[in-house]
């Protein structure tokens, strides 16, 4: 992958490259030699402290936070998807009254963090007489700060289409609505589909500060089954193993289809040299892993 | 209005405790995310693997859990410091796996003919990174590392999960006591709006400094 970096290595690169081999997994080896030995001396690796994680009653705890985490993710993606839609056509719409106000709401939540919005809902909100379910009391600020992630998606999916596509749309006698409707709405979405997995993977990631609003989602389950059973580092290695196993699925998807697109070869790819150049690139930066994204440069180089 | 300024000096030790933990954070996710990246685009396969391996360990698992795990959970098998430098090392390990992606989508983001131009005039693997390929590639990731230490500066929030006295979590003791959440929560956002503004406006300067005419 990163091979163009080197020439083809001749005997003495080659040697150079299996002595460093060979030391890197020496030093690995000891690494996890050091890590195995600091969990045996502090009598963590005992059978009595791993064998709960075989019962099938801490599963089924277990398996209820995940199923929180479940019911919060989806709930919060539906949420935030629906008001990054609006978002998203109130940042390219004509109109400047509903430019102004998207643009507005857009700017202002990407910079407030999130656990802010959850103290709000927590703390602020039934002081002016609303007091949500702890449920919601998680979702509706992942809602609100991922809305402007999703914003974000659209728009840049909305705006890579090429000017053809509106253009064409106009000189068939679409409106502006029909021709988003037919035309435009339909193919960005495609395009988006990766990153918005992406961002449900975030999302994810973000119902785990249920653990702040006592509210029983993985995380949450996780520190009352700690603290029930005294096995600490155990439980949350399985939590944090649970969370990986999620979002990396996620992220996989994510990626093949992708590259899927890619290869079939409909459309130039979202994050090409273009206007939309900038917007994307920002979200895949900051979120998805973009393996493909040189190959397709050297591609195209 | 009474016993606002009462509070003044715990909203800003809070103010302060988040901007020391992006700085610490940063530096220290920069430094790891240097040798991850290299580690990621070496001829040496276990080192590759374990850079990726890095990445996807860390990206995919929220840093709440990260931040739980470093402060409770490894106490128990004998690794235990104090508590704020607990949290700069998780958010620095966590964020530097972000911080390693835009570092690596920029090396990979130069063109091919760069290295080769490169090889052709002799230069070896150390040279052809250094003289061509990161001066280009640092230089279209100023962006987008300012995005990613934004991030950074909205994640050391979650520094309150563990109970670090940062910004979130002194507008929370502070309402407690005064019951004052409106104004409190908006300072609290405006002062994280500032910091936001301050780093992007730093890398918008480092990026126009550096601007490649292409």
């Amino acid at each position: 992958m990163t091979s163009v970096l080197f020439d083809v290595p001749g005997p003495r690169a080659r040697r150079r490259t299996r002595i460093a081999t060979v030391v890197a997994i020496v030093v690995g080896l000891v690494l996890v030699a050091l890590a195995v030995r600091q969990f045996a001396i502090n009598g963590e690796l005992t059978a009595e402290r791993w064998a709960p994680y075989g019962s099938w009653p801490m599963w089924r705890y277990l398996l209820g936070g995940l199923g929180g985490t479940a019911l919060a993710a989806v709930l919060a993606v539906v949420l935030a998807m629906a008001v990054g839609l609006l978002a998203a056509f109130g940042r390219i719409s004509r109109l400047f009254v509903c430019r102004a106000p998207s643009r507005a709401y857009v700017e202002v939540v990407r910079i407030i963090p999130l656990l802010l919005l959850i103290y709000f809902a927590m703390f602020a909100l039934p002081r002016y007489g609303l007091d949500l379910p702890l449920l919601w009391k998680l979702v509706l600020p992942i809602a609100v700060s991922r809305s402007a992630q999703f914003a974000e998606i659209f728009r840049s999916g909305f705006r890579s289409l090429e000017a053809g596509q509106g253009e064409a749309a106009a000189a068939l006698g679409m409106r502006p609505a029909q021709s988003m409707r037919y035309v435009i709405f339909p193919q960005a979405i495609r395009r988006v589909v990766p990153a918005l997995i992406s961002q449900t993977a975030g999302v994810v990631k973000d119902t785990s500060l249920g653990i702040v609003v006592s509210y029983a989602e993985l995380l949450q389950s996780g520190k009352v089954l700690a603290g029930y059973n005294r096995l600490l580092i155990q439980t949350y290695l399985v939590i944090a193993l649970l969370y990986f196993a999620i979002n990396y699925a996620l992220s996989r998807l994510a990626r093949a289809i992708d590259a899927r697109q890619r290869q079939a070869g409909r459309f130039e790819p979202v994050s090409s040299p273009s206007p939309a150049r900038r917007g994307l690139g920002r979200i895949r930066s900051a979120t998805a892993t973009s393996d493909d994204a040189p190959r397709r440069d050297r591609a195209r180089a | 209005m009474t016993g606002w300024t009462d509070f003044v000096g715990e909203f800003a030790e809070g103010a302060l405790n988040t901007v020391l933990l992006t700085v610490f954070s940063a530096l220290g996710a920069i430094v790891v995310a240097v040798v991850i990246t290299a580690f990621r685009i070496c001829p040496v396969r276990p080192l590759r693997a374990f850079g990726t391996g890095y990445v996807e360990l860390f990206q995919n698992i929220p840093l709440a859990v990260w931040l739980v795990l470093f402060v409770f959970a490894l106490p128990v098998v004998g690794i235990q410091f104090a508590l704020f430098p607990t949290a700069v090392v998780a958010t620095a390990l966590y964020m530097a796996s972000y911080y390693a992606e835009t570092l690596r989508s920029g090396i990979n983001g130069i063109g091919t003919g760069q290295a080769e131009a490169a090889r052709a005039l002799g230069l070896g693997f150390g040279q052809t990174l250094r003289c061509v390929i990161l001066p280009q590639a640092l230089r279209t990731i100023v962006q987008p590392l300012g995005n990613v230490t934004i991030q950074l500066l909205m994640n050391t929030a979650l520094a309150a999960a563990v109970g670090v006295i940062e910004l979130t979590e002194a507008t929370n003791r502070v309402n407690l006591a005064l019951a004052e959440p409106l104004p409190l929560y908006v300072g609290a956002g405006v002062c994280y709006a500032a910091l936001a503004l301050i780093i992007s406006g730093v890398a918008g300067l480092v990026d126009r400094k550096l601007v490649l005419p292409r």
